[in-house]
């Protein structure tokens, strides 16, 4: 597949841009975060994103949705990240619905994903238990009992967690924590007996929850395919989630890059404007020179995601680390270059950076990535 | 059968029949590149063979026009010859500063004359040409050089000196930058002439590299003449000619960025071994290769990125810097693994246990890819001028 986006692709790009900078953009976070909001993001603007069709995207028609990749979907992701939108597209559109998808039986796919494709119903994946991304530790329990399950245990990072309407659960039903085999996927109602939902403040502001399960009852239909068998499907999931986040990245960096080329164009020192310093002019024609490596890396892992290339995982791994390691130097440098006015908070660059690192952690971050790179590479 | 089927079966079936047995051996140094010209250098007898077969077809560069020796194939045509020759490991018929840089400059800037003079023994791998640009003075700052070209009426006569011209000793003609006024700014009165190595008055003295050979040369001029037919562009308007030049020769060493056939991890783990987990053994070693394989491969999405949006009308500025900087420090990042990896053997420099030394003698000439054509810093001030628009 030729590596160029299509003009119905760059159409929607400019429309995503569009209704994201005017409807969703850098003040409405700063906005909900000074307010203290609960969910982290607007239902008014979220109705505007469902109004654009975006949570069909990357929906096959079958259910409801648009069929038009996730190439597409990432082209609105990456505007997301110019902008620093905080909208539940991460949480539902590209996490939650892929894992309906890639998980769920078919009579769950039948009665979920055309709410999701409509955006009326938000679900979201409960994965991650300790301080780093390892899925196949996970020790959340599910008991066999009776006709049904029973969970014990505790998830953490479950992005708008307090909005969901549901949880995709990753819970243990054999082995032991460090296996691959015995996980299996729930399909847990947020109201469910038993759950609580607890809202958790990280540094991006974004809305997160940590979940605890007392003893849930679920019944047996909650399962999401075959129990045990969950880490195939988990395993691609995450893949799509990391290049989803890879390309909300890439449009953070960029963003925040032009941010500061602007500003090596604009403040003067030394009767100068620091942006003739070839000191500062290396460093940003570097940072340009891997940007450009970032988008190909972005674009190429995408097109594998709709074209079912069996290096997907590889690919995943390669955009997800190349894009952490861009997005760290270039919000690192972002605030390297503004100076003292880089550290406050009412200049936006820290916005950028609060959100990198957490998109970066998310799912794995650039060690994760790198290593699990060179093991799908044979070494 | 669509055309391009049918012109990829006959293609693949020529192939078989005319690919001889030791152009399908992989190259393992430059020796075993071919460059042709009046007396070319011959390390293997069927190289000529297969350059002459080649070039009877045009293929030897088949994207240039028929009437110049070229294939007159178009870019999906170019391809499938590309593939085919792959599929059989054919090296690549002819190697030349004519092909990736003289000829795309006369394309686009020569007359007609000039065109069927030059193109055609080019393409036959007859004429070998070099590139007299840099001067003792004049380097990085190329537009500051001196070699001066003085108006004869039909010719000029040429006095100066270049340096680091690759190859001198062995070429044919040379596409060469010389003074023809010295009244303007630097940049004007540059002009870009051709002339033989043959004529009276130029001379060659070639000078060691720290890779062991004598690619490149000190070249002089002593009343060399030069017929002004050979004027490619208007006098005194040459400089844009030999930026559009270089603009090819950067993408030409840019190639070098790409990544190897067998990856650099698996030739590690064969020479190093494996953990009980089955990883590289050593962690440090093994996230440096890492690395470096994931920016191989995103810098191989971008060349394909970049041409394929070429092709759609898209297009990014200064590419050919970008690729020049990134492809030449990915190529010295590979090198310097190689040694890493091989260890004594990759610091063998002479002798059959060393293979005759070409792992460090590729490492030491890695070195110098990013200072021909443009050094590195010299490649990111033109992102940071022209393509960021920072201040001067
Ligand atoms: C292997 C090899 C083959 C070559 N083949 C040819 C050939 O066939 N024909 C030909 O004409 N030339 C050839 N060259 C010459 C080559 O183009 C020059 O070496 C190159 O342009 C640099 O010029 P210089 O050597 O004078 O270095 P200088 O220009 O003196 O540079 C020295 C250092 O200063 C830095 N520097 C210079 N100016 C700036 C600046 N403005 N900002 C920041 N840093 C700067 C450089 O990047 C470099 O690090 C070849 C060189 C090599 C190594």
């Amino acid at each position: 597949m030729a590596l160029v986006l299509t003009e119905e692709q760059v159409m929607l790009k400019e429309s995503a841009a569009g209704l994201l900078a005017e409807k969703a953009g850098v003040a409405q976070l700063r906005a909900l975060r000074d307010a203290d909001d609960e969910l982290g993001f607007s239902r008014d603007v979220w109705q505007e994103v469902v109004a654009m069709g975006w949570p069909g995207i990357a929906v096959a028609e079958a259910y409801g949705g648009l069929g038009y990749g996730y190439t597409g979907l990432g082209l609105v992701l990456e505007q997301a990240g110019r902008h620093l939108s905080p909208t539940p597209l991460q949480a539902s559109v590209l996490v939650g619905a892929t894992a309906i998808n890639e998980l769920g039986s078919e009579a769950q796919k039948q009665a979920l994903l055309p709410a999701l494709a409509a955006g009326e119903v938000l679900v979201s994946l409960a994965l991650q238990e300790g301080a780093q991304h390892a899925p196949e530790q996970t020790a959340l329990t599910a008991v066999a009992d009776g006709d049904g399950y029973t969970l014990t245990g505790n998830k953490i990072l479950v992005l708008d967690a307090l909005a969901a309407d549901h949880f995709v659960v990753i819970a243990r039903t054999a082995g032991s924590a460090g296996d691959s085999e015995g996980l299996t996927a729930f399909l847990v109602p947020a109201e469910a007996k038993g759950l609580t939902v607890e809202r958790r403040s990280m540094v991006d502001s974004r809305g997160v929850g940590a979940l605890r399960f007392d003893g849930l009852r679920l019944d047996a239909d909650a399962v999401m395919g075959e129990p045990g068998q969950a880490w195939a499907g988990l395993s691609r999931t995450l893949d799509i989630a990391n290049i989803g986040l890879a390309s909300e990245l890439l449009g953070l960096a960029t963003e925040a890059f032009e941010l500061t080329v602007a500003y090596l164009k604009e403040r003067k020192q030394f009767g100068k404007l620091i942006g003739s310093f070839q000191g500062l002019q290396h460093r940003a024609a570097e940072l340009f020179a891997e940007l450009e490596l970032a988008r190909s890396i972005v674009l190429q892992a995408l097109q594998a995601i709709d074209a079912d290339d069996p290096e997907l995982p590889k690919l995943a791994s390669a955009a997800k680390a190349k894009l952490c390691e861009v997005a760290q130097r270039a919000t690192n440098e972002g605030i390297q270059m503004h100076g003292g006015i880089g550290m406050t908070d009412e200049y936006d660059i820290g916005l950028f950076i609060k959100r990198a690192r957490v998109a970066q952690h998310c799912f794995g971050d650039y060690n994760y990535h790198l290593d699990r790179f060179a093991r799908l590479s044979g070494f | 059968m669509s055309k391009l089927e049918e012109f990829r079966a006959e293609t693949r079936a020529w192939l078989e029949e005319n690919c001889p047995p030791a152009m399908r051996e992989p190259v393992r140094s430059f020796e075993d590149l071919y460059m042709g010209g009046r007396n070319p250098e011959i390390a293997h007898p069927e190289q000529k063979v297969w350059c002459d077969r080649m070039a009877a077809r045009g293929w030897t560069v088949p994207h240039w026009p028929r009437e110049y020796g070229g294939g007159g194939l178009d870019k999906e045509e170019c391809k499938v010859l590309q593939q085919e020759m792959a599929r059989i490991n054919a090296r690549r018929p002819l190697d030349s500063f004519g092909i990736s840089m003289l000829g795309p400059a006369l394309l686009q800037f020569g007359n007609e004359e000039q065109k069927l003079e030059h193109l055609p023994p080019i393409c036959r791998g007859e004429i070998r040409w070099c590139q007299g640009y840099s001067e003792p003075n004049a380097g990085s700052d190329l537009a500051s050089l001196q070699t001066r070209a003085e108006d004869q009426g039909d010719h000029y006569i040429i006095n100066g000196q270049k340096v680091w011209t690759s190859y001198a000793d062995k070429a044919d003609w040379i596409f060469c930058l010389v003074r023809t006024d010295n009244s303007g700014s630097k940049h004007e009165g540059i002009s870009f002439v051709l002339f033989d190595m043959d004529s009276p008055g130029v001379s060659t003295r070639p000078i060691r590299l720290i890779s062991g050979s004598s690619p490149f040369c000190e070249t002089f001029f002593d009343n060399v003449k030069a017929d002004k037919r050979n004027l490619v562009g208007e006098e005194g308007k040459g400089w844009t000619i030999a930026k559009y030049l270089l603009t090819h020769e950067r993408e030409m060493i840019s190639g070098f960025g790409a990544a190897p056939k067998k990856s650099l991890g698996e030739a590690a783990l064969e020479t190093l071994g494996a953990d009980a987990s089955g990883r590289l053994g050593n962690g440090i070693l093994r996230h440096t290769i890492a690395q470096y394989q994931l920016d191989a491969l995103a810098f191989a999405a971008t060349m394909s990125r970049v041409g394929d949006e070429a092709k759609a009308g898209q297009g990014l500025g200064a590419a050919s810097s970008i690729f020049k900087y990134y492809g030449t420090e990915l190529n010295k990042r590979r090198n310097e693994l190689n040694i890493a990896i091989g260890g004594e053997a990759a610091l063998g420099w002479e002798g059959e246990a060393y293979n005759g030394g070409v792992t460090s003698r590729d490492w030491l000439r890695s070195k110098g890819n990013s200072i021909e054509g443009g050094t590195s810093e010299v490649q990111l001030n033109i992102i940071a001028k022209r393509v960021l628009g920072l201040p001067d």
